[in-house]
């Protein structure tokens, strides 16, 4: 009986006692939800697009950022290397359509889920060859990203909002809004969709598929900088930012992986899932459940929805 | 010239299902287990311990993750995590029954992980494909946080890492600081060598088959009558029993002591490199994809300075292993281009090619 009150009770007295600690671990999981869907953002774009589960999306939110921060300390001014971070982003998004996408074309989808492990091993060494393997600091006040916290009194307790995690929160926002907008309006958005729809078909129409594709990786390579520059504001550069990007992972299946608004969704849930858990029930095991609560959250959805909350609904023929 | 299946006729059912159906095939495997096991008396300990002992491990590894993602169909990212549940299971046995051989408790100890593979491998049956995997990481990260939040898992000891006490077979250690190599070896050789010819009976056999129709299309194989729960189940309890004997002889063969690190995610992926390198649904395969996966970094590492130094480059120890890195990834994405079945189908193609030689079909 102890142990039942301990978990169905206990936790939801304390967050009636103290709304204000509740209220900041809500918006620590929101931002972190945010971020998350970020990054699950690049694996969606990819996955629509082309079919291509990417592994290497982790790698390439510190590769970016690596490029950013590396550039910067050779004396390189901010702007112009977060620049040519882009520019180094279309390369790699060419690059990887044609050495890696072209011969393997109608492969099966295992396929090409290993040959982005190939990528993802390749740029690792690329990465710390180049810039080597120590952690790096993110250029934050180079890039005009607010820094300090704002502290507002709320329900009897002190709420801290990380200015940092303000403009974290502002700009993924925009990005997903800039991202919806591009799929929905423009000529290439519904030539994307087209080419998620089915390959064939958008080619039978005079869509170029490897113009598609090289698109598609520079707008997650887009969308990896952002995510980088983000988590490295957060947690620093380094080659460790890789195991967030696994997180990304139960929000994918979580919200489908084939669906924007899906990522969102799915990312919050994780985000604010995971920091409540931890912070209300991990000392109950002895803490340190984050690493794979979100799994577990995101298992029992699928046991609902096969499908995730917002893929498309699988339909099986013989 | 001498691989020819001419003048060898089957006049029986048995003689046509023969895993080797050629007196070839069959002397040539002859030979290479009389060489592998050779090669504990010729090798140095450097060979042994360093490169023969872990390849023939993460080859059962391998073999245990391509019963499920090559033969049934089921992709799996927790085989870092199962090989943990056998290693961790073997160290309790042990421990706990140190009177019993401790060969016992490494077959043992399988059944420990199958158990548990079975258990995550119960989502399978509603959900497929990559969601399936990442269902798996589930399983990954879970038991990766028991290793290390459960101290009754090492017996309470300070450093949290597993230890290999001395264990003896006919009075040799096998196991302990005092074992040699060639000892572990050869016990390491032994055990393979009967798991993989299991296996090879299981995968050709009814099991075998209902897992390849599972594989093939579950709504069909449903249809014939193939019961997909406990074929699912089966391929996970198999395969995670594989794994988690893989990682019993990973920690008290191999390495001789071990933390819960040894078995984190890039373990499982690791293994997954191998079965997809080495070709999906072949048990050949396995060898091939560990000798590939694990002997070219090695080797890289011996020849890639030497490669190097007559252009006046003296590089790094690090600058190695970058470059390393970037290889191996290279030669990944070039096998996949050259040939996306794996390393068994270029076998394959190879001894057709000997069978017509000198003509070209």
């Amino acid at each position: 009986m102890d142990i039942l009150y301990k978990i169905f009770v206990e936790p939801f007295l304390f967050m009636v006692e103290a709304p204000d600690l509740l209220i900041q671990t809500l918006w620590e999981g929101l931002v972190s939800g945010v971020l998350y869907a970020l990054i699950a953002l690049g694996f969606v774009l990819i996955f629509k697009a082309s079919g291509v589960f990417n592994f290497a999306q982790g790698i390439m939110v510190v590769f970016s950022a690596l490029i950013l921060v590396g550039l910067y300390e050779k004396g390189v001014p901010a702007f112009l290397a977060l620049l040519l971070a882009i520019g180094a982003m279309l390369v790699l998004a060419v690059a990887v359509e044609r050495v890696v996408l072209r011969p393997l074309v109608n492969q099966p989808d295992i396929i090409l889920f290993m040959a982005t492990f190939g990528l993802t091993y390749f740029l690792i060494g690329l990465g710390e060859l180049i810039f080597g393997g120590n952690p790096k600091e993110m250029i934050t006040s180079a890039l005009f990203l607010p820094q300090g916290t704002t502290e507002l009194e709320m329900f009897g307790g002190l709420v801290r909002f990380q200015h940092l995690d303000i403009a974290a929160a502002v700009i993924a926002s925009i990005m997903i809004g800039v991202l919806a907008v591009f799929f929905s309006k423009t000529r290439i958005g519904r030539a994307l969709r087209a080419v998620a729809d089915s390959h064939k078909a958008a080619l039978s129409v005079g869509i170029s598929l490897n113009q598609i594709w090289v698109i598609v990786w520079f707008a997650a390579g887009i969308v990896a900088l952002v995510a980088g520059i983000m988590w490295g504001a957060r947690s620093g550069v380094s080659f460790s930012l890789q195991i967030i990007a696994l997180k990304a992972l139960p929000v994918l299946i979580l919200g489908g992986f084939t669906s924007i608004p899906g990522a969102i969704i799915g990312g919050l849930i994780i985000g604010v899932g995971e920091k409540l858990g931890e912070f209300y029930w991990g000392p109950l095991v002895g803490g340190g459940i984050e690493t794979w609560l979100a799994y577990v959250i995101a298992l029992l959805f699928l046991l609902y929805r096969p499908q995730g909350l917002f893929g498309e609904k699988i339909i099986e023929r013989i | 010239m001498l691989y020819r299946e001419a003048g060898q006729y089957k006049t029986n059912y048995a003689a046509d299902m023969a895993i080797f159906p050629l007196r070839e095939d069959r002397v040539g495997i002859a030979i290479i287990i009389l060489a592998a096991y050779s090669l504990a008396f010729l090798g140095n300990s450097f060979l042994l311990q360093a490169v023969m002992i872990p390849f023939l491990v993460f080859s059962l590894a391998a073999i245990g993750l391509n019963i499920l993602t090559g033969y049934t169909g089921l992709l799996s990212l927790g085989t870092g995590a199962f090989m943990g549940v056998g290693a961790y299971a073997c160290y309790k046995l042990m421990t706990a029954f140190p009177g019993v051989n401790v060969i016992v408790w490494i077959f043992a100890s399988g059944f420990f992980s199958a158990a548990v593979g079975a258990l995550f491998g119960l989502p399978s049956l509603r959900i497929k494909g990559f969601y399936l995997a990442v269902a798996t990481l589930a399983a990954q990260f879970f038991l990766q946080w028991c290793f290390i939040r459960i101290p009754w898992l090492v017996n309470y000891n300070v450093s949290g890492a597993l230890d290999a006490p001395l264990r003896t077979l006919f009075g040799v250690p096998v196991v302990g600081a005092t074992a040699t190599p060639q000892t572990r070896y050869l016990v390491v050789l032994t055990i393979v060598i009967l798991l993989t010819w299991i296996a090879s009976n299981l995968v050709h056999g009814r099991i075998g088959r209902a897992w390849i129709a599972i594989r093939d299309m579950d709504l069909a194989a449903e249809l014939m009558g193939i019961r997909p729960l406990q074929t699912k189940l089966l391929a996970f309890a198999v395969s995670s029993y594989y794994c988690g004997v893989a990682g019993a002889l990973l920690v008290f063969l191999w390495y001789g002591g071990a933390e819960y690190d040894v078995f984190n995610i890039n373990q499982s992926f690791f293994i997954l490199f191998m079965v997809i390198i080495g070709g999906l649904g072949s048990l050949i395969g396995s060898f091939f994809g560990a000798a590939l996966i694990f002997i070219m970094p090695i080797v890289l590492g011996i020849v890639l300075p030497a490669m190097l130094s007559p252009f006046g480059l003296s590089v790094g120890a690090d600058v190695i292993e970058h470059l390393r890195f970037m290889i191996v990834g290279a030669l990944i994405i070039f096998f996949l281009i050259v040939e996306p079945h794996g390393l068994a189908r270029l076998w394959q193609i190879g001894k057709q090619k000997l069978l017509v030689w000198p003509f070209p079909y």
